[in-house]
């Protein structure tokens, strides 16, 4: 396996310039997620619209990998449905364990990220951000019918 | 005057590797391990000495009465007396079996912690400690009201003795701290801070996983209460160690293990210890990693622990030099002396992505949190990326890693 396929130009570039890291103001659902293996932290930040991701930020540092990979799914989440982003992420750790080879074009950055599927040790710095959204979607899905449960 | 005949060994490098097994295979061929502190490669003798046990003297310890169970048991009791020597204990009564380093230390927060500590009472430990002499403490102390001090570390990972006199006060029961560190290297003056917490009625626990595989270690000499390590960071195999402690803290310990093995006489109420140390050994142990790890420490005696640590002070010291020397490269840990591991990063560039740039090159190091996050805290970084070395490493060995590292560096400077 050669190095390029992993350090792909437009990951070195989502980890040079990343793609809405910061803080949030108010955001409806904050979410912070550790890598046990490396230390690494990641915390997402959300606001919905029904049911929307309308605003999603992401705080944190890492390796290029997970730095690139929470920047490209800031980027490709925002504005779409939870449903729809559920599925994108069944999409993207099958992409990333090497059970599939191909995405929907509309997402078709995120197949910079295929190649760690030949770097197991690396599998977990690129799921960690995907992991960490779909926990806090079924948070905030449960905290909201709770709130209508009162 | 006589010239002990150990100083005068050095360190065969390729006879030794010659030993190893794994470096042999096809596949391992351009392997360079540089990973030891995590867990070292097996000598033959050792993968033998555990095989000959299951092929042809398999048995029980201390209970059959035939011919291989008393084979197994005096094996089994025989790597006892070896280790204990090795280590300079009075009597291998003072040499508990126990998976590692982790179940050692945990075995005295429970057994003896427990019953010695009472709420408001101090434990110390420092900021370089592995986490796993951070935790037994942190649940000793929530189980007891105990409370923790910190030990803190300078931004160079060094231990100052005179803050170590400022923590002590008359309620520090426990002061646990590491010989080595395994993520920077440090060595700390054991027989001074034994000394100074003694003078203070403080017992000693020590955590000697990074020490005992690379430097000639005599519990007696240095005091210690109680001392930790493990066999798999000294060529033995994994899921073996050693609890060493005097021998009145043991006969004090409450046993944290209860079932076979470790009784006296059983009644219905109650049940009475065996002697030491089968008292802390309930349940069949882990016999053939015990004889393993004998074997490991006469593989270790045979070479000399003396020139093993030569020959690793020389790696360690070429290593941080070479490193030093590169611009971009920030190595971590005290200057001067330290055991054979070397923390650094190169500006921009996270641990993980210069180990699998190292991998693509068939060198294996660490990068991670090392399991001391207070010190990564300390040093503000999130991880490291970590060398470390043992017997069967070489100078050729040195010098690829630091070039790879030059070259990991240059690979990444074009984007950032």
């Amino acid at each position: 396996m050669a190095l390029d396929d992993l350090y792909q130009e437009i990951l070195l570039d989502h980890y040079k310039n990343p793609r809405n890291q910061g803080k949030m103001s108010d955001p409806d659902k904050r979410l912070q997620a550790k890598n046990p293996f490396c230390g690494d932290e990641v915390t997402l930040n959300l606001k919905f619209d029904g049911d929307r991701v309308r605003e999603i930020s992401f705080e944190g540092q890492g390796c290029v990998i997970s730095q690139a990979s929470v920047s490209l799914l800031t980027h490709y989440v925002k504005g779409k449905t939870v449903d729809q982003i559920l599925e994108l992420i069944e999409r993207f750790q099958a992409l990333v364990k090497g059970e599939i080879d191909q995405l929907d074009p509309q997402v078709e950055e995120l197949m910079a990220l295929q190649g760690v599927s030949e770097f197991p040790t690396r599998i977990k710095c690129a799921t960690l951000a995907w992991n960490t959204l779909k926990k806090a979607l079924h948070e905030y899905d449960s905290e909201q019918s709770d709130d209508e449960g009162r | 005057m006589q010239i002990n005949s150990e100083e005068k060994k050095a360190v065969d490098i390729r006879e030794i590797r010659e030993r190893f097994p794994i470096f042999a295979q096809r596949e391992n061929r351009d392997l360079i391990y540089l990973d030891s502190a995590a867990t070292t490669q097996k000598p033959d003798s050792v993968i033998k000495a555990v095989s000959r046990y299951y092929r042809e003297y398999n048995a029980n310890t201390h209970r059959g009465t035939y011919r291989i169970a008393e084979k197994a048991t005096v094996e089994y009791e025989r790597a006892r007396k070896t280790i204990a020597r090795f280590i300079g204990a009075v009597s291998e009564r003072q040499v508990v079996f126990v998976r590692g380093t982790t179940e050692a230390i945990n075995t005295v927060a429970v057994g003896w912690g427990d019953r010695v500590l009472k709420a408001d009472d101090e434990i110390i430990f420092s900021e370089l400690e592995h986490h796993s002499n951070i935790v037994p403490w942190q649940m000793l102390a929530q189980r007891t009201g105990a409370r923790i001090r910190l030990w803190e570390m300078d931004k160079e990972g060094r231990l100052h003795l005179d803050a170590l006199r400022n923590l002590l006060s008359t309620r520090t029961r426990l002061l646990a701290i590491a010989h080595v560190s395994n993520a920077l290297g440090t060595v700390n003056p054991i027989a001074e801070i034994v000394q100074l917490a003694h003078d203070n009625g403080t017992r000693v626990l020590v955590d000697g996983a990074q020490s005992v595989p690379h430097q000639q270690v005599d519990v007696t000499a240095l005091g210690v209460d109680f001392f930790a390590f493990s066999g798999h960071k000294m060529l033995g195999p994994t899921g073996i160690g050693v609890l060493y402690a005097r021998e009145e803290l043991l006969d004090e310990m409450n046993p944290v293990q209860f079932g076979g093995d470790m009784i006296e006489s059983v009644q219905v109420l109650t049940s009475t210890w065996n002697d030491l140390p089968w008292k802390f050994e309930g349940g069949t142990p882990n016999i053939a990693g015990a004889i393993g790890l004998g074997a490991a420490v006469e593989f270790l005696q045979e070479i000399g622990i003396d020139a093993i640590h030569r020959h690793e002070t020389g790696l360690i010291r070429r290593a941080v030099e070479q490193l030093q020397a590169l611009p971009g490269v920030r190595v971590f840990g005290p200057p001067g002396d330290r055991g054979p591991a070397v923390s650094f990063e190169i500006t921009g560039i996270h641990p993980h992505d210069i180990s699998t740039l190292l991998d693509q090159r068939g060198i294996a190091i660490r990068s991670g949190h090392h399991c001391a996050q207070l010190a990564m805290k300390k040093l503000e970084v999130p991880a490291t990326a970590r060398a470390s070395f043992y017997l069967y490493n070489d100078e050729s060995e040195i010098d690829r890693f630091v070039k790879a590292v030059s070259e990991t560096r240059d690979y990444f400077a074009k984007w950032l």
